[in-house]
């Protein structure tokens, strides 16, 4: 990585052009003046060749899954393989206009349906909308279905949520967004509910619980199947955040655990590249009962001919312009066949085998709230030696000199230091183990320089920096800057 | 921590200083410090009402967010102006920076606030 | 051994040693037996050459058509250098710059990102980003509803009926109601906002150009909104602004729309990219991400996310949106793509689109089977017709020929059935003008 401190504007030299178009024969239209704005946009006058080269000098600021090992928690950082962005670019796919008759389009909305039937056989639940742009869009869309079916049931005090307070704030934002109020529960020491505590406040204005399995902590919740009998005895729906879902790939299925709605992030389990924050794709999932309220435009097979439904009368409504991100989905399709049904479990197990290796190899330096084994992904409450005033976040910086991208610090919020590793399947031991000893010079260093960690970073091409002087004295626009 | 004798205070961290019928309200040393560097104050018009207990503002500093909760009822007859530009007032002294001055609509809501023994020792809970 | 898991027999035997268990099934010890599932029934793993037959195999059963018609998707050209750019792994493989020592890259084509939408729109403040323009119109009627904490909002029904759609959507689990502003001769109408703009309406939306194509006029709206605090939101195909008065003219208190037409592939719908901007007094509703620029420790220039106290992850259920990142990519996308353009170039491909869909259109007209539906205002890449063949007939005669189009508007409850829409862009030549002429001409 190196720094690079200009600006595309700063290149800017009038007159310069980076593209070229055809000469055309029509004739020039003009449009009233009234109609045309007064000055010209402020767009920069650059080079072809500044403009690639610019862009690259800005990449080399980036750490990327390729640069080194990403154990981001909750994040699934794992390869994102070539071949599925170069089938998705195939022109027979990225070239087609959303509103082309679906006779001339068989093949892709074969693919689409055949994704969405993957993913059912995967989660086990009955069918599935790739509409959903994202896992935070596919929980608002899957609480929307929630509401949907309470309102087609005339039940319209049910609009108590119960989140669980270890949960991502997305579910408690989505909820309310949905028209819900939250419920927020306490969790237990390893994160799980209690179905004691779920007793207290189920009542006849529930809707439903927001969930995720495994847990924030990375522990399988033992008691599901008994949390999925009171909700569902209390006239309930269970909503899964599927954030977690690589270890279970092929070994338990949400569906079978008694979740009614689902979310998938592709982005996550099925390898589509997170692209420094999107596109992702956040597929939605139901229980047959639930069928009926999907979003509009629906993707569906009927006898061996592909069609879009464009509506019904019980659908919750309209949640994209089009069908999702289809680009996305389609790298999901070639990860998923790629694998085949022999290696997704596979995925499963060596995302399982390696998060109890680190946690393991690293438990007597770091404290480990919470024994037994994890699955994908597990916590530790910052270093186990509280004396040297090493906080996690130092621990985090400090990585980012030995060329590792730091875990998910400070979440879930039950431990005060949180550090919240999940290493993924597709590092090998080699990697894990540069990573354990990594670690353990950190934990070493705290002790004998703890001020070298509290330092930290010192190697990366910007050190700390200054968050509230941003928010203090907004800098938004290249126009803010002062001269 | 500093907790200045005269005010009252409540639990939710907010301080009020009473003068001539009116009431002057802001956030404790503690409350700042639990925050860290404050960006932004969001503060009601001139004029609102606002009610014991419920909130009237919010105070944000880079990675948190906290309502603020008005500890006494009545018109807010002034806002401190200074804290848009400078927020980080409420860091340098929280007592000398006051969010709202309000006319106190029932004197004895102050009765029912904390004095500054009890709520140190509220806040070493 | 598969090619994406490293694992050997003496790796997992060593690593299970550490563990202290004897097999990884004992690592699912915790999971109740009655759960767990065996055997997916799934494709078996397919080879790199099998995934490329297997894809010819779907793509035989598609015919790729050029498209002559819009309707909220819009096939310009993409520079070749863009695609390139956005697969450097740095870009395309990282997070959310959550750590910004090493995510600088994202951020600063962030910070540029909105630096051009502000240029574009004339706003002075841009998130990045929003999933689609449909998503970031409704979005901007949580802001709207929030700064003026009303529930009620008029939206003009020139707005294509999927935005609108997806409006109701929102507004109707969020508590919001929706009433439409009628038109007149195919836009907003000045004399039906002042009849109908009340005290209980947080803001009105509009969209220009509109679902008719046509470009809408708004002198005298910012004054009735605002005797009566309405707030003014703009859904607006930033491809034309090189060209159009910017929201920020108009005195738009939100400009809102979709990015796609900034050169991004079709590909089926998505994805593509909704942008949202605004006056900065609003920047704490604003949902979604915002870099800003400050220093680190040493004073260096740097980026990073800011206002972050507005957002779920802080807020959780007092945020006013859900949204968390998304569509990162394409707004590098959409950066290089008018760092490339830049604002001659940008101009220009606005300016062919228009001249191509102006000589279509006159073409058409000069053909006993279409007639105008609407007099008065211009139209910019997007127009409406009245045919008085059968839609289904104009649209096989192009078919025939390689092209989509028309858009039958009926399709989305537009019009009486005879309502056609076509849209050309830059990449459409003198030779599709005079092939489609042709081939219509053959039905009269």
């Amino acid at each position: 990585m190196s720094y690079y401190d200009t600006l595309i504007f700063d290149l800017s030299t009038h007159a310069r052009k980076g593209y070229t178009l055809p000469k055309r024969t029509f004739k020039r239209q003009a449009l009233p003046t009234h109609l045309l704005r007064e000055d010209c946009p402020g767009l920069p006058e650059v080079s072809e060749v500044e403009v690639v080269r610019h862009y690259t000098n800005v990449s080399m600021k980036n750490f990327g899954i390729e640069t080194g090992m990403y154990p981001l928690g909750s994040c699934t950082m794992k390869y994102n393989p070539k071949i599925n962005q170069d089938l998705a670019n195939l022109p027979s796919f990225s070239a087609l206009h959303p509103y082309q008759p679906t006779r001339t389009v068989q093949g892709m909305l074969k693919l689409l349906d055949d994704l969405q039937s993957y993913l059912s056989e995967i989660s086990g639940l009955a069918r599935y909308t790739l509409n959903s742009y994202a896992g935070a869009h596919g929980e608002l869309i899957g609480l929307m279905i929630m509401k949907r079916y309470f309102e087609s049931r005339g039940e319209h005090h049910r609009v108590n949520i119960i989140v669980p307070d270890a949960a991502h704030g997305t579910n408690p934002a989505s909820a309310v967004v949905a028209g819900f109020k939250v419920i927020e529960v306490p969790s237990e020491k390893d994160g799980s509910v209690s179905v004691e505590v779920l007793k207290g406040v189920v009542d006849e204005n529930l809707a439903g619980i927001m969930l995720t399995n495994p847990n924030t902590l990375g522990m399988f919740e033992k008691d599901i199947l008994n949390v999925a009998e009171l909700i569902h005895d209390h006239g309930g729906l269970l909503y899964y955040d599927g954030a977690n879902l690589n270890p279970i790939l092929g070994k338990v299925r949400p569906g079978d655990m008694g979740f009614d709605i689902m979310h998938i992030n592709l982005h996550k389990t099925f390898s589509t590249p997170h692209g420094g924050g999107g596109p992702g794709s956040g597929p939605v999932g139901v229980a047959e009962h639930l069928v009926p309220f999907l979003p509009k435009p629906l993707i569906k097979k009927v006898d061996n001919t592909y069609h879009i439904e464009r509506d019904n009368e019980t659908t919750l409504g309209q949640i994209s312009h089009f069908y999702g991100n289809v680009g996305v989905a389609m790298k999901a399709y070639t990860y998923i066949l790629s694998n085949g049904k022999e290696h997704l479990p596979e995925v499963a197990k060596f995302a399982v085998l390696n998060a109890n290796y680190v946690k393991e190899s690293l438990k007597d330096l770091f404290e480990l709230p919470v024994e037994g084994v994890c699955k994908h992904e597990f916590v530790f409450n910052g270093l186990k030696d509280k004396s040297t005033g090493v906080t996690t976040l130092d621990v985090a910086k400090r990585l980012l000199d030995f060329g590792v991208h730091p875990p998910t610090i400070y979440f879930p919020l039950l431990y005060k230091e949180a550090l919240m590793i999940e290493p993924v399947e597709t590092e090998s031991k080699q990697t894990l183990d540069r990573f354990i000893e990594v670690m353990r010079v950190i934990a070493k260093e705290a002790k004998e320089t703890p001020e070298v960690v509290k330092g930290a970073p010192h190697n990366t091409i910007v050190k700390r920096l200054d968050e509230a002087l941003a928010a203090r004295q907004p800098v938004v626009k290249y126009t803010d800057i002062p001269k | 921590m500093k907790t200045p004798k005269g005010l009252y205070y409540a639990e939710t961290h907010e301080w009020v200083k009473v003068e001539d019928g009116f009431g002057y309200v802001g956030i404790s040393d503690y409350a700042q410090h639990s925050l860290g560097e404050v960006v932004y104050v969001e503060l009601p018009e001139e004029n609102d009402h606002v009610t014991k207990d419920t909130e009237f503002g919010a105070v944000e500093s880079v990675k948190a967010a906290s309502d603020l909760m008005a500890p006494v009822s009545g018109v807010v007859v002034a806002i401190n102006d200074d804290l848009e530009d400078s927020p980080e007032l409420i860091n340098e002294d929280p007592y000398e920076n006051w969010m709202i001055k309000v006319e106190l609509e029932d004197p004895s809501e102050i009765e029912r606030l904390m004095n500054a023994e009890e709520y140190s020792a509220f806040c070493e809970e | 051994m598969f090619k994406y898991l490293p694992h050997t027999k003496e790796d997992i035997e060593a690593m299970l040693k550490t563990i202290g268990v004897d097999s990884i099934e004992a690592l699912y010890q915790d999971v109740p037996k009655s759960l767990k599932h065996h055997d997916l029934s799934l494709p078996s793993s397919h080879s790199e050459l099998e995934l490329y037959e297997h894809f010819q195999a779907l793509a035989n059963d598609i015919d790729v058509l050029k498209p002559v018609i819009g309707m909220g998707a819009y096939d310009h050209y993409t520079p070749s250098i863009i695609r390139h750019i956005i697969e450097r792994q740095e870009f395309l493989t990282s997070y959310t710059p959550y750590q910004p020592e090493i995510s600088q890259g994202t951020l600063q084509y962030i910070f540029e990102f909105q630096s051009m939408i502000s240029q574009l729109t004339g706003m002075e403040i841009a998130n990045a980003s929003l999933y689609d323009g449909a998503t970031a119109t409704a979005e901007a009627m949580f802001m709207i509803c929030a700064i003026r904490k009303k529930q009620r909002i008029l939206v003009s029904n020139t707005i294509n009926p999927n935005i609108i759609s997806v409006l109701k959507t929102y507004a109707h689990y969020k508590g919001i109601t929706i009433d439409l502003l009628d038109h007149h001769e195919g836009v907003s109408s000045l004399e039906a906002l002042k009849a109908h703009f009340t005290d209980e309406h947080a803001g009105l939306i509009v969209q220009s150009p509109n679902v008719f194509g046509l470009i809408e006029d708004y002198a005298g709206f910012k004054d009735v909104l605002e005797e009566k605090q309405g707030l003014f939101v703009i859904n607006q195909d930033p491809s034309t602004l090189a060209h159009l008065k910017t929201p920020s003219a108009w005195g738009a208190d939100v400009a809102v729309g979709e990015a796609q037409s900034l050169g991004l592939p079709l590909q089926f719908g998505g994805p593509y990219i909704g942008y949202l901007a605004s006056k900065k007094a609003y920047v704490r509703k604003m949902p979604g991400r915002i870099c800003g620029m400050t220093k680190d420790s040493e004073g260096k220039r740097a980026f990073v996310l800011t206002f972050q106290a507005r957002e779920q992850h802080i807020r959780r259920d007092k945020a006013n949106s859900n949204i968390c990142s998304n569509q990162s990519l394409l707004a590098l996308f959409v950066t290089i793509y008018l760092a490339t353009m830049g604002k001659k170039g940008l101009y220009e491909a606005a300016q062919l689109s228009m001249d191509a869909a102006y000589t279509l259109h006159d073409r058409l007209l000069e053909l006993p089977i279409f007639e105008p539906v609407f007099s008065g205002q211009p139209f910019f890449k997007e127009f409406t017709l009245k045919s008085t063949l059968p839609v289904n007939m104009v649209q096989e005669a192009l078919e025939a020929h390689g092209y989509l189009g028309p858009y039958d508007l009926h399709e989305m409850g537009l019009g009486d059935g005879s309502w056609v829409s076509f849209a050309m862009t830059e990449k459409r030549t003198e030779e599709d003008v005079e092939t489609i002429i042709k081939a219509l001409e053959a039905l009269v």
